[in-house]
């Protein structure tokens, strides 16, 4: 409970938190933490309900990002304590056969992995301009992990789908503390539910997942931006219209165009849904404003995800966007997954700006130019990054 | 000390699979209290918002007019049904438009 002065009593004890620079036009500094549960550092950007980003320097080590470091996001207070063996995942609405399975049923079914980057919608909106409202990330709100349970196909199979279904809605233990605020509950179209690489998953990189990414439930949505990976998931209902509540009819949304792209102060135009993501490659071994030494050859490496599409190529520059290097790729993990990317870059001495871009294999070219919108989702274009050599 | 023990005992007894015991934590209290900022009190923010959110969402926004601020405090009143003191938001305004100190 929050009370003034269980708050100052912490105040006055806590050292004082050492801070990060995310490198935003103004007010980009954040303290770190190792205070939240089950978590190593992480950045601080609202203790309660937590949002807990991701150091970039996590992914310049492997494939999969620790659960200890993997990011958090959550809208509303959630249980701080969990009792799987009452845990119960209820499947209703427009089914033959509304069902209350248990963690022990669920695990009957057959068992599914997929590599998968987990990104949200607002992965890199401090980094707008001109600046947008909400929550400032950097670019550490994403994480790659190898999920493992279900098919939410399976499941829904078990309840028998009704004919006429258009959508499914999924919410869990979260709840907002003021009534009438709308619950969290986001909906997946009937034939993207029915895909095979959509998971109810309750492993995450071979253990059980962190409370604070969801224990013990999430769904897992390849491809698709972490909105809909519901977390403490403990209803599924089907809907036989499309889902008209507040999270999918009027929250994430974006301007009804493939990069989200609006110029700042136009009227917003139609909107839809956001759901996929986009191809992104971001430079995990050099920070903005970085001073390096002088080098023949600078090494430059980093994370590309593909989107909806395995990453097919990544290039870097060393001259802001003339000219391009190919780079090595790392193992592939699969269409879902990060693919690490390994460069090198002639870069002279004085100041440089680098970047790093994605190609899917779908042909889908990271844009040069950044893409803009008032809510700050779907950040698309490559990301500059000053660097100084000598 | 306890505060300190209950996760890391909770996660080696869920280690185990699916169906595993009670996994139980606890969280930090929030960013504390939001001081004035010169002469502006921070008394109205300090009561009116931090019930549903801590402090950090305010501090880590960038600079925002006073007119961004009214949205924001509509949409929080409107979609979230956040119990707002009509009478608290000059003053909500005048703390959320002033500079950081």
């Amino acid at each position: 409970m929050l009370t003034r002065r269980t708050l100052i009593a912490s105040a006055l004890a806590a050292p004082a938190a050492a801070q990060i620079n995310l490198g935003f036009a103004d007010n980009g500094s954040r303290p770190l933490t190792s205070e939240f549960p089950q978590k190593g550092e992480m950045i601080l950007q609202r203790s309660s309900p937590p949002l807990l980003e991701t150091p970039m320097h996590v992914f310049d080590v492997s494939d999969f990002t620790p659960n200890s470091q993997f990011y958090v996001r959550w809208h509303y207070p959630f249980p701080l304590q969990i009792d799987p063996a009452r845990h119960r995942l209820h499947i209703g609405g427009h089914v033959n056969k509304p069902l209350s399975l248990s963690l022990a049923d669920l695990a009957r079914l057959p068992r599914h992995r997929v590599a998968a980057v987990n990104q949200c919608a607002g992965n890199g909106r401090g980094l707008f301009a001109p600046r947008v409202v909400g929550a400032q990330w950097a670019n550490g709100a994403m994480g790659n992990a190898l999920w493992e349970g279900v098919r939410l196909r399976d499941v829904l199979a078990l309840a028998g789908l009704r004919g006429g279904a258009v959508a499914v809605r999924f919410g869990g233990l979260d709840a907002p503390i003021n009534e009438g605020a709308p619950d969290y509950e986001k909906s997946l179209p009937v034939d993207h539910a029915l895909t095979d690489d959509v998971l109810i998953a309750w492993k995450m990189n071979g253990s059980s997942l962190p409370l604070l990414n969801g224990y013990p439930l999430r769904l897992v949505v390849p491809g698709w931006y972490s909105t809909y990976w519901v977390k403490m998931l403990d209803q599924i209902t089907v809907l036989d219209q499309a889902d008209s509540g507040f999270w999918m009819a009027k929250a994430y949304l974006q301007p009804a165009n493939p990069l989200a792209d609006i110029a700042p102060g136009a009227p917003a135009g139609p909107r839809v849904p956001v759901t996929v993501m986009r191809p992104r490659a971001i430079i995990t071994n050099i920070s903005h404003g970085q001073r390096l030494p002088p080098r023949t050859l600078t090494p430059v490496r980093g994370v590309a995800m593909g989107g909806d599409h395995g990453v097919k190529m990544v290039e870097l520059s060393g001259d802001s966007g003339k000219s391009w290097v190919p780079v090595q790729l790392g193992p592939d993990l699969g269409r879902w997954s990060f693919r690490r990317f390994f460069g090198a870059l002639a870069l002279a001495p004085g100041q440089n700006i680098i970047m790093a871009r994605a190609t899917n294999a779908a042909g889908t070219v990271q844009p040069l130019a950044q893409n803009w919108n008032p809510s700050g989702y779907n950040r698309a274009g490559v990301e500059p990054l000053a660097v100084e050599i000598g | 000390m306890m505060r300190k023990l209950l996760p890391f005992v909770a996660i080696l007894l869920t280690a185990a699979g699916p169906q595993g015991p009670v996994l139980r934590v606890t969280v930090p209290d929030g960013d504390g209290w939001l001081a004035d900022r010169d002469r502006v009190s921070a008394d109205a923010v300090n009561s009116n918002c931090l019930a549903c959110h801590s402090a950090g969402m305010i501090t880590a926004q960038p600079r925002l007019t006073r007119m961004q601020w009214g949205e924001t405090l509509t949409k929080m009143r409107t979609v979230y049904a956040a119990p707002i003191a009509p009478e608290d938001d000059a003053a909500i305004l005048d703390y959320l438009a002033a500079s950081p100190s």
